[in-house]
């Protein structure tokens, strides 16, 4: 250690003013712990290779920024901090050597090199923050800007207006009214969006098309169709051009309904497809090879994965089980639909809720099959539940910290069935699994239109006037999300695996896409 | 004999009275509160005691017992008519044994020495005929109307010492005690309401536009979404149907959810119930405790051919365990689930609980 100190004021060359503060700044070193001495080896051996590479110091002054952000990030930096500021006061009596030292302790830092640590909080999405006025001014001029001047027409992309009294909880995500479709802000014709685009989100925004894997696939096959009607300008790559046709057409669609999970996987996925087009591919030869892609997605990600999971489901559902469902999951009534054709006798039970009664759907695929049903509201999910001896979910998306992200209902059937002892198994595809991370319902969530909470009974309609009334609001969430203790298992198509797996899924598949 | 037209304004009164509960408990009918059938059934009980002919208080208590198992059988589900059949008895059997001057508390204990050293009291005791025993009882009843009355306004006389400011209350379904309640203390405090709609019957939608015209900030969400809003939630306030006699509850469906979402966040769950709604059934008998309204609710006939391929429920009631809940908020005070068996002996007489 003191060979170390040595060496410092060797290097340094400091008079004796700045040696003195050099002793009592090594009294100070001394007293600190270990990771300080080693921290100083590394920088020595890493002060020996930048010696040798000779960086300039322009690279000093374009690192010292990074500096700064890296060492909020890291965790043992604070004591890297105050050496840094004894350094940085050297530095102003000896400039050269003090560059050189003020650079191995940069790159000394955590081994990680500093690009990587800078933006620890990514971007938030827009849609979650809609109580921010700044946040509003720069999507408004985003949407102007994605816009193309064909036919010296600018025209720009509508943003959708919010409805009605928002519950303050929620004043910081979007709720639309079903009656206002985007679509309407929209000149005919639009140059600026393709019209299978434009279909598509009408179709969303009033849920003609609805659940994940609909609408992944209503999308894939809509961005077929554009990519087989695109021809590339004369002085643009198709990987680039391609791209950014795209962007206005996502924020169209974004503005239309917010995108699921699955969407939002499958058109990273397309994007990463385009860009990786060699330049020398002809224009047809490119839109085929994409076009190809988009099949062999749709083919393994969804309808094989849904094979496979309806093979492992199998297993788990026995003769004589009362398999309580929720919903209209398409993968769930399929795996049921499957498990009767291979001769399993069952029954299930149907559990809905308002106001959507996405229930009934279910119930007739179901019921037209000859599986034997009963249907009830959620509300009576207790009086049944003794009944049932399993319970199948289907799922929205899994997020990283083992959380389910399902219809708005999931979570209450899991928490009852829990305390029933009751098992739970959530059946997702892997390409909804997503690197966000989530504790609570509140903040990220999808409001849709509150006035479908309203109902007439007798005759009378209770909530007819409710946006008069003046502290009275109507809170129609579409998510929720369920903890990974009420989940038992998970059901993918890599196979079964606990909720707390979900991570390293996302993990081995990022290494497969590199 | 007795009065003939006397007799027969009587039977015409019961008869009425007995076609409404039938009528009402269907959910067709116009719903009346538990509060004005308690009432009706003790304005009743007391035209019987005062117009029936009867000579001692065990003919009394014969005629009562009998009109009371019509009266209970006619709507089994509404429990606050056979309570207040019960609370008669007691009432005569109090105002008998005063007449007869042994106190009664010696009558109440059954401590082994008294069952060992008089053996055999009961029925023979109340063949004696006392003069005043009409007017007691039916002064007595007097003071039990009189109490009926003011419950609902000493439930919510309590609302602000468990009321703060800035909460968030939730609540299912349409109690109007809890209406009362909550608007009691929204005269002084400022909160936010949540009702769940508590479907099929969406009675929380009445009860949300009468606390928002109150000026509560209220909010409705649907049954699904009360776990994903409970982590909010400060309190949980709920009326009941029925409070059994193991400190458990019969309330309107989902309220089991409601409680095990509660007991998850750790959030207290309180339950207002006049002690008119406290039953002595307990909640084993499988085949009595659930009463099932018409499906059509549920799943309405517009839906077509799959209708005859499918079972539907529509059950009205749940049962919530008494370890879910925190506090019973009556109109004698605040009580644990576990002190709930102690008020059942003070009200009713343990010979009563079956009719």
């Amino acid at each position: 250690m003191n060979r170390c100190v040595v060496k410092d004021k060797r290097r340094s060359g400091t008079q004796d003013s700045s040696e003195g503060g050099a002793d009592k700044k090594d009294n100070i070193e001394r007293e600190k712990i270990e990771g300080k001495e080693l921290t100083k080896e590394e920088k020595q051996r890493l002060r020996k290779e930048k010696k040798q590479q000779k960086k300039g110091k322009e690279k000093k002054d374009a690192s010292l920024p990074q500096v700064s952000v890296a060492e909020t990030a890291a965790p043992a930096s604070q004591l890297k901090a105050e050496r840094r500021a004894r350094q940085e006061a050297e530095r102003t009596s000896k400039q050269s050597k003090k560059g050189d030292t003020g650079q191995p302790a940069t790159t000394s830092k955590p081994k990680i090199p500093p690009n990587e640590l800078q933006p620890v909080v990514k971007r938030l999405p827009e849609h979650i923050q809609v109580d921010d006025p700044d946040v509003l001014k720069k999507l408004a001029k985003k949407l102007e800007r994605q816009q193309t001047t064909e036919n010296s027409e600018i025209q720009k992309i509508p943003r959708r207006l919010d409805y009605g009294y928002k519950v303050s909880l929620f004043s910081h995500l979007l709720q639309y009214s079903r009656k206002a479709p985007l679509t309407q802000q929209l000149s005919i014709p639009s140059a600026v969006i393709h019209p299978a685009i434009v279909r598509l989100g009408l179709q969303y925004s009033q849920g003609i098309v609805a659940g994940s894997n609909a609408r992944s696939i209503a999308l894939l096959h809509a961005f077929k169709q554009v990519i087989s009607d695109y021809t590339t300008p004369s002085n643009e790559e198709l990987s680039r051009d391609l791209v950014n046709k795209l962007k206005p057409y996502i924020s169209f669609l974004n503005q239309c309904r917010p995108l699921s999970a699955s969407m939002g996987n499958a058109i990273k996925y397309i994007k990463k497809e385009i860009s990786n087009i060699p330049s020398q591919f002809k224009e047809d030869d490119a839109k085929k090879k994409l076009l190809n892609c988009i099949e062999c997605f749709i083919e393994e990600k969804i309808v094989l994965a849904a094979k496979a999971i309806a093979k492992s489901s199998i297993e788990k559902i026995n003769d004589g089980d009362v398999i309580l469902v929720y919903g209209c999951s398409s993968l769930v009534n399929h795996i049921l639909c499957e498990a009767f054709e291979k001769g399993r006798k069952f029954r299930v039970i149907v559990v809905d809720s308002r106001p959507r009664l996405e229930g009934r759907e279910a119930l007739r695929r179901l019921v037209q099959k000859g599986i034997s049903c009963t249907y009830v509201l959620i509300s009576a999910v207790s009086y049944i539940l003794p009944e049932v001896s399993k319970v199948f979910l289907g799922a929205h998306a899994l997020l990283a910290n083992g959380y389910v992200m399902s219809r708005v209902g999931t979570s209450q059937i899991a928490l009852v069935a829990k305390a029933f002892n009751v098992p739970v198994l959530v059946c997702c595809e892997t390409y909804k699994f997503c690197e966000r991370v989530q504790t609570d319902s509140f903040v990220s969530n999808e409001l849709d239109d509150p006035d479908d909470l309203i109902v007439t009974r007798k005759g009378e309609t209770q909530l007819k006037d409710w946006q008069q009334v003046p502290r009275l609001g109507l809170l129609n969430l579409v998510y929720d999300v369920t903890p990974p203790d009420f989940v038992d298992l998970v059901i993918t198509d890599l196979g079964m695996i606990p909720c707390t797996s979900v991570p390293v899924v996302l993990r081995v598949k990022n290494v497969d896409l590199l | 004999m007795p009065g003939p037209y006397r007799e027969t304004d009587l039977t015409e009164k019961v008869e009425a009275f007995l076609s409404d509960l039938k009528r009402g408990g269907s959910g067709t009918g116009p719903l009346r509160g538990s509060a004005e059938t308690a009432r009706e059934t003790t304005a009743l009980l007391r035209r019987i005691t005062a117009q029936v002919r009867w000579s001692s208080a065990g003919d009394l208590m014969e005629v009562i017992r009998k009109e009371g198992r019509r009266m209970s059988a006619a709507q089994p589900s509404e429990t606050t008519v056979g309570n207040m059949i019960r609370r008669v008895l007691k009432i005569i059997r109090e105002e008998y044994a005063r007449s007869r001057g042994s106190s009664e508390e010696a009558d109440q204990q059954e401590s082994l020495h008294k069952l060992l050293t008089s053996g055999g009291l009961s029925e023979e005791n109340f063949r004696q005929y006392f003069t005043a025993l009409k007017a007691n009882v039916i002064e007595a009843i007097n003071e039990l109307l009189t109490e009926l009355e003011g419950t609902t306004d000493n439930i919510a006389m309590q609302a602000l010492e468990h009321i703060h400011s800035n909460e968030v209350i939730m609540t299912i379904g349409r109690s109007r005690t809890v209406e009362a309640f909550l608007k009691d203390a929204a005269r002084k405090r400022k909160f936010h309401v949540i009702v769940a709609e508590c479907a099929p019957f969406c009675q929380g939608h009445e009860m949300a536009t009468s606390l928002s015209k109150d000026g509560i900030e209220t909010t409705v969400i649907t049954d699904a979404a009360i776990f994903a809003v409970m982590s909010r939630v400060n309190k949980v306030i709920i009326g009941t149907q029925t409070v059994l006699a193991n400190g458990g509850l019969r309330a309107v469906n989902g309220t089991h959810t409601l409680a095990l979402a509660a007991k998850h966040h750790s959030t207290p769950l309180i339950v207002c119930a006049p002690m008119f709604k406290l039953s002595p059934q307990f909640p084993n008998e499988e085949d009595t405790f659930h009463k099932f309204v018409s499906p059509h609710e549920v799943l309405p006939f517009t839906e077509g051919e799959i209708l005859s391929k499918v079972n539907v429920h529509c059950p009205v009631f749940d049962y919530v365990p008494p370890e879910l809940i925190t506090l019973f908020i009556s109109n004698i005070g605040g009580h644990a689930p576990s002190y709930i068996y102690r008020l059942m002996s003070e009200l009713y007489h343990p010979e009563d609980h079956e009719l």
